[in-house]
């Protein structure tokens, strides 16, 4: 028994530990309430059917943006426990949270938002998105979405998992060696964190490849290059981005795995292992990543201020070219994260200023941005505001990046609060107001109706403001010399500014508190928020030219492309909507392997962590049968018959002419 | 073709009536018939290909740093038998060409011929994975094994994550073939076959390196 069971035991549940227990019954309860509601509407059959088993890119985009919305929930309150434990830890008293449960909430709150927030909402953005932006009726590959969906799910799951079986790493989000090698981290938490970041790779690598294909070969006809939208651009250079860096993370977890399981010393401090290979490694897949996730945030920018402006986006072809520029240098700076290594002053230098060089493709943008606005008739819409509040914040946060990139100021700011504060001011202030201006902008599309935007102002006040209160304090904290994951103080003179980034957060509890609200309010109010014409916003390119939420085929007929804004094009030029003379339309079917699949890597992953090594034999042989399994079936597509399209398109019809009565 | 004909035919239309709001005939906006993009499955598994190259630079690099790190433990030149790792690569260069005589008889739909040199291509893969582990135990048997020194730590895990994708390329050979057998030579086959066909000759073109650069220059004083 002991054996089946590798290392878990009663002990591995965390009774001891009060928060743990009421968040664990408070989290059981709130499951059990969801599975029975799922249970009593008889939701089942329709969960798996529509949702759990579809390969149609829209609803996996959909449900990509749900995991983050609710990975945010998990990261927020982690963020909430370290500003409360850091207003609270000063002098005599220790706070409330004891260094081992402290070390583990700053780790996975970095961890949830890189991976399991910002990754979701980005991918399932660019999953919903693209397809519908370049005329094509899904991804290029259908089923592998679905898979690389899961597999991200799962690897969540085994996050949030730790949380009540056993631990999480108490090493940084970034799992530094010797730290997190067997020696000082022998318990289980390390490995929860290479194994849900394993699993959950594999999906987004496959999901980059998925979107490169779809980008190269599935575009309308007559949609060049140079004719993409903006955001189908960022979204074409992330991914590759996706492709050339995430196969070095799984390289050197993999590496970390076999120190920590097999006793190899690769980044051990004996036998001739060097930790700092692993340093370097991790942050050459780290540096694309942050440019994995703010380049779609820039394409979103581009796309809402060409629509509320009601002009062209200025500057189009430098946009592009500022977007391969950034790709490129992005892959030259990872240095920067260690400029304290040692490396001397001509490597220094180099990073240094590839680092700085960045800031000028990404002014350049900026300043596209603004000349768009320039005597454009801007509607202040929510997804404007979102806009206007990313490039007054980003700015500042871009050039406290320039000051972190000067080789002597880095030794004095390195592993500081500033360098925290830095990288909120550009993740929030770029990447969460970018999927947020995303979100709202696109909502509607997806749903048939709007966000009501009393709640989504409310959203961005206190986004915005309790931003500025949260992390204005830690710039100054860093300049001051306080380094960052402290679970406590001596120095009572710094409490105030503490306190100051406390009530900060407490403003982004309201802005999230805001949007939960707008999702539920809007949806009540649906009648009167809908979208029966397809385009809410005036918009400019090829998904609005289609019903919201638009049909599973996307579109009755491919489009052809003229124009950079097409659907701008169509509708000054004369584009009557056809209404008859449908064709069957071939789709790929629904599939559960996607689903299984990821599954059974999900207790491979589990099964390891715990040295449940007969289970993770088992696991393993499981996954590769029914991989086999699965190139078995043939059958993968069907025709959408000619009526039924007509059937559907009638139905718009009727809902076109209703609008404009 | 006829996906290719609609396509110019709609883009000829399009490009001839650039609309100036002036009278004329309205632009083409869309084909009447379905739309068949080209299949993205060669270009997106050599994408993987490409992700799968960059698993292994990144342990060319930390062999590049950890190679000589011994921690007073054998090093490659004590360790390494070259006329061994000379049939080995031998053998697996073979089984490319086998591979390829494979790809000249789907062209030709020859379902039989096919199968053969697929099996002689499988025959040599595991000729080369045996060799391999025969290798590998040797060297754990003489105490120079992964746990050693960070040098035999990524030699095991640079040539070992080779021959773990030897080994699943040899599982996936054995499913083709059941599915050609089963099916015949059908376009999805046709198209699985060039995929592992690209695989095979990669992770030929990925020993290459390990030989030249494992090997041929660990050996070196």
């Amino acid at each position: 028994m002991s054996n089946l069971l590798g290392r878990l035991d009663w002990n591995a549940i965390p009774f001891h530990e009060l928060i743990l227990l009421y968040t664990f019954i408070a989290v059981s309860l709130g499951g059990v309430a969801i599975l029975a509601a799922i249970t009593y509407y008889r939701a089942w059959g329709p969960l798996w059917r529509d949702w759990i088993t579809s390969i149609d890119h829209k609803k996996i985009g959909i449900m990509y943006i749900i995991l983050g919305v609710v990975m945010l929930l998990r990261g927020f309150s982690d963020a909430l426990m370290m500003r409360a434990q850091q207003a609270l830890s000063f002098g005599n008293s220790p706070g409330y949270l004891p260094p081992h449960h402290y070390d583990q909430v700053f780790t996975a709150h970095g961890v949830i938002m890189i991976f399991f927030v910002a990754m979701p909402l980005v991918t399932g953005l660019m999953n919903f998105v693209v397809p519908l932006q370049i005329g094509a009726r899904d991804v290029a590959f259908p089923f592998l979405n679905n898979f690389s969906f899961w597999m991200t799910t799962f690897g969540a799951g085994l996050v949030m998992m730790s949380l009540f079986v056993g631990e999480f790493a108490r090493t940084g989000w970034l799992a530094y060696p010797p730290l997190s090698g067997i020696a000082y981290s022998p318990d289980v938490g390390v490995d929860y964190y290479i194994w849900a970041l394993q699993i959950a790779g594999v999906g987004t690598l496959l999901s980059g490849i998925n979107l490169i294909a779809t980008i190269v070969k599935m575009r309308a006809p007559g949609m060049t290059l140079m004719k993409m939208p903006v955001f189908t651009w960022t979204a074409l250079c992330t991914n590759v981005l996706i492709v050339a860096a995430f196969p070095v993370l799984t390289a050197v977890l993999a590496m970390l795995s076999l120190d920590r399981y097999a006793g190899t010393s690769f980044f051990t401090n004996e036998l001739g292992g060097n930790p700092m290979m692993y340093v370097n490694l991790i942050w050459i897949w780290g540096h694309p990543e942050v440019y994995i996730l703010i380049l779609p945030a820039f394409g979103v920018f581009s796309e809402v201020v060409a629509t509320f402006c009601g002009k062209r986006l200025f500057g189009y072809a430098s946009m592009v070219y500022a977007t391969v520029v950034i790709t490129i240098l992005s892959y030259l700076v990872w240095l920067h994260h260690f400029f304290t290594m040692g490396s001397g002053a001509s490597v220094n230098s180099f990073f240094g200023i590839t680092t700085m060089i960045i800031s000028i493709p990404t002014g350049a943008k900026i300043f596209n941005w603004l000349f768009t606005m320039y005597r454009g008739r801007i509607r202040f819409e929510v997804p404007m505001m979102w806009t206007l509040g990313f490039m007054i914040t980003f700015v500042i946060g871009g050039m406290t990046g320039v000051l972190l990139a000067v080789p002597p100021a880095d030794f004095a700011l390195h592993n500081s609060l500033f360098l925290v504060a830095h990288f909120h001011n550009v993740i929030i202030g770029g990447v969460l107001f970018g999927m947020m201006a995303g979100i709202t902008y696109w909502f509607p599309k997806a749903f048939g109706f709007k966000l009501d935007p009393f709640w989504g102002k409310c959203s961005f006040w206190f986004w915005l403001v309790g931003f500025w209160f949260a992390f204005m304090p830690l710039y100054v904290l860093g300049l001051m010399g306080v380094t960052r994951r402290l679970s406590h103080f001596d120095d009572p003179s710094l409490r105030i500014w503490f306190l100051i980034a406390a009530f900060g957060a407490v403003l982004i509890f309201l802005g999230i508190l805001s949007f939960l609200i707008q999702l539920y309010v809007s949806f009540r109010n649906r009648e009167s928020l809908r979208d029966t014409t397809g385009d809410p916003w005036d918009g400019r390119t090829l998904e609005w030219s289609t019903s919201s939420p638009p049909p599973a085929y996307n579109f009755a007929f491919t489009p052809v492309v003229r124009d950079n804004d097409t659907w701008d094009d169509m509708k000054k030029n004369g584009y009557v909507r056809p209404q008859s003379g449908f064709v069957p339309i071939h789709m790929p079917k629904n599939t559960g392997a996607g689903f299984v699949l990821a599954a059974l890597s999900a207790v491979v992953g589990f099964a390891l962590i715990w040295h449940m090594w007969l289970l993770a034999c088992v696991g393993f042989a499981g996954l590769l049968i029914s991989i086999v399994v699965h190139t078995f079936n043939y059958k993968r597509d069907f025709h959408i018959p000619a009526e039924e399209v007509g059937r559907v398109e009638d139905i718009r019809t009727r809902m076109l002419v209703g609008s404009h009565v | 073709m006829a996906a290719e004909g609609m396509f110019a035919a709609g883009a000829g239309v399009a490009g001839g009536t650039v609309a100036g709001g002036a009278a004329g005939a309205v632009p083409r906006f869309y084909l009447t018939r379905e739309h068949h993009p080209e299949n993205g499955t060669l270009f997106g598994f050599w994408l993987y290909l490409m992700s799968d190259c960059l698993v292994f630079a990144c342990l060319f690099a930390t062999y590049a740093v950890l190679g000589r790190s011994y921690a007073g433990g054998p090093t490659g030149g004590e360790l390494f038998n070259l006329p061994l790792v000379a049939v080995n690569t031998s053998l697996l260069l073979l089984s490319s060409i086998t591979y390829g005589f494979a790809m000249l008889e789907v062209q030709r739909g020859r379902l039989r011929a096919t199968l053969v040199w697929l099996g002689i291509t499988g025959l040599l893969g595991a000729g080369f994975i045996g060799i391999e582990l025969t290798e590998f135990t040797h060297l754990i048997h003489e105490g120079a094994g992964p746990q050693r020194s960070a040098f035999l730590s990524s030699f095991f895990t640079l040539v070992g994550t080779h021959g773990l994708h030897v080994t699943f390329g040899i599982v996936w050979l054995i499913t083709l073939m059941v599915q050609s057998a089963k099916h015949g030579l059908i376009p999805e086959n046709r198209r699985r076959l060039m995929c592992l066909s690209m695989f095979w000759h990669f992770l030929d073109v990925v020993w290459i390196g390990v030989f030249t650069f494992v090997y041929l220059m660990g050996v070196l004083p």
